[in-house]
């Protein structure tokens, strides 16, 4: 598979307060996206995701390193024309109406005029904003800004989709539809690179991520590669013994009324206390086991970087 | 197409902001207005409407141009409607030239209601036209093109208060620059003489745009003057709109 994008040792530093002094923001960041994938950008608030993507967009210079989109220059308009980008918080002109705005960006990214009304109800159609078409954007709310903001970014039919934080601020229904439309994306072909800090649509839908802490890459590959499939612990919600009879089998966490949890971390522990709670004749209401998650990864990394 | 298109989108925003029609309002209560003081004034009633009008257009022309202008850049940059803008296939300064042919297409048509007012109620009075009247907005019309690109620049690195206040003295120092030219003709020959004549070089000088008194008072124009005064206008704002785009060009969008 092909490079879409490929970043070698970036580096960006922003000049801060009154006496100018510099700020290191990237600290060298490489990374390459393959054609076909989706790569979740993973980290904290202000590691420097949104920089990055600024970088690739050519909205900041970096000081040092090499970006490539589709192996031209990244500031190239043959590259850019290829591209498609949803900020974080679309901020769009308040003045325009869906269809107005949709049309405006197409025109910026379309050659053919012809093709632009199809395209701008198709758009709208994806994006289940067919019925507010006329409606000015400085009425929308923040989840119907974030869908026509998508809907921007797919108007050139774009190789690679750069999403900036695209499901926060959206409800649980409005984020499984976003979900939706990146997997669709996929499906089609497309290359997404996605930068997040939520950690549960990077694990549902990326193929790769990398965790950036402080300006540089802790880590990187498949989540396969990254995240361990040896159980870590096992859950436990029982009831029918006391405190004391469940001492030095593991951690108790809290009492649900008469449930305890119980986080065990040996194995054989766990058939001891099937033993002691059908000889008490108490309980248990369920036994999960559980693998390490990209958020107890993610924290590690974190805490360590 | 691309500069076309940023253009007429700026048009659209433009033309939808209210404080122009608070402007508009203002030119036109006052150009009306110079039928009054033409009531209580001695001698030719018809020069003060001409001259009070026309002075109006420029006045708010320049204002216009000066308060929409001053917010163009900064508005995209502090509202982040840049962002997703400058990622499509767009040359920064394609964006910054569009920015220009949008506002200068709203001060055109701003232009026109202004001086049709203005025409209208000269005709009343006169019932004629008198074609002399639309060289002097013809050159109002450079101005304010002049004007705006100076907006421009200044909002590409500074808040709209800030671009105001330094625009609207790019405004007050052009008007004021031909005592200058003045000045060089009465100081002996010398480095005084170059610093002034140098200094007179960097100022511009807004008075080439004013035919106002040559107009009103029927006085004759000449067509070198004319020429002078387009390529002057056009220079310069080539110049200033150059300018914007260098420091655009290597400008860092946080």
């Amino acid at each position: 598979m092909a490079a879409v994008l490929k970043i070698e040792d970036l580096h960006k530093s922003f000049k801060t307060g009154f006496l100018l002094r510099k700020k290191k923001i990237l600290k060298g960041i490489s990374l390459t996206v393959e054609e076909g994938e989706i790569y979740g950008y993973l980290g904290p608030n202000g590691a420097g995701k949104t920089t990055t993507l600024k970088c690739i967009l050519g909205l900041l210079f970096p000081e040092k390193g090499k970006i490539e989109l589709f192996g031209l220059p990244h500031h190239s308009p043959r590259a850019k024309e290829r591209i498609g980008f949803l900020p974080e918080n679309p901020y769009f002109y308040e003045h325009l109406t869906a269809s107005e705005f949709l049309k405006f960006y197409g025109e910026l990214s379309l050659k053919k005029r012809k093709e632009l009304t199809s395209r701008v109800k198709e758009l709208l159609h994806l994006v289940g904003l067919e019925e507010w078409a006329n409606l000015p954007l400085r009425k929308f709310s923040r989840g119907m800004l974030q869908r026509i903001g998508f809907a921007q970014a797919l108007f050139n039919e774009p190789s690679l989709v750069l999403l900036d934080e695209p499901l926060g601020g959206l409800d649980p229904l409005g984020r499984k539809e976003m979900r939706d439309i990146i997997v669709r994306l996929k499906k089609e072909g497309k290359t997404v690179f996605l930068s997040s800090h939520i950690l549960q649509d990077i694990e549902m839908i990326c193929d790769r991520v990398a965790i950036v802490v402080n300006g540089q890459i802790i880590n990187q590959g498949t989540l396969h590669d990254l995240i361990s499939e040896k159980i870590l612990f096992t859950e436990i919600i029982l009831s029918g013994l006391t405190a004391k009879e469940l001492e030095g089998f593991g951690e108790r966490f809290s009492f649900l009324g008469e449930k305890t949890l119980l986080k065990v971390f040996e194995e054989e522990k766990i058939e001891k206390i099937m033993n002691l709670v059908q000889k008490r004749k108490g309980k248990i209401h369920s036994l999960i086991p559980r693998t390490q998650t990209l958020e107890d990864l993610f924290i590690g990394m974190v805490q360590k970087g | 197409m691309r500069i076309i298109a940023i253009a007429l989108n700026t048009f659209r925003e433009t033309i939808r902001d209210r404080i122009l029609y608070l402007l508009l309002f203002f030119a036109a209560a006052t150009i009306i207005f110079s039928r009054f003081l033409a009531l209580i004034t001695v001698g030719d009633r018809v020069k003060i409407i001409k001259d009070v009008g026309l002075a109006s257009i420029s006045l708010f022309g320049a204002l216009m141009a000066i308060v929409i202008g001053t917010q163009l850049v900064y508005k995209e940059i502090d509202k982040k409607t840049i962002f997703a803008l400058l990622s499509k296939p767009i040359h920064r300064y394609q964006f910054l030239l569009g920015k220009f042919l949008g506002l200068a297409l709203t001060l055109l048509i701003l232009l026109l209601l202004m001086s049709l007012i203005f025409l209208v109620l000269v005709f009343l009075h006169t019932s004629q036209i008198d074609w002399n009247l639309l060289k002097a907005i013809y050159l109002i019309f450079l101005e304010l093109l002049l004007i705006t690109s100076v907006a421009i620049l200044f909002s590409c690195f500074s808040t709209p208060i800030l671009s105001s206040i330094f625009s609207l003295s790019f405004y007050l120092v052009g008007h004021l620059s031909w005592g200058l030219e003045t000045l060089i003709q009465k100081i002996e020959a010398g480095p005084q003489r170059v610093l002034a004549q140098v200094l007179y070089l960097l100022i511009p000088d807004l008075e080439n745009f004013n035919i106002k008194t040559e107009v009103v008072h029927n006085l004759p124009l000449s067509s070198q003057f004319f020429f002078f005064s387009t390529l002057y206008g056009v220079f310069y704002t080539l110049f200033v709109l150059t300018i914007a785009f260098l420091i655009f060009r290597k400008r860092d969008f946080i």
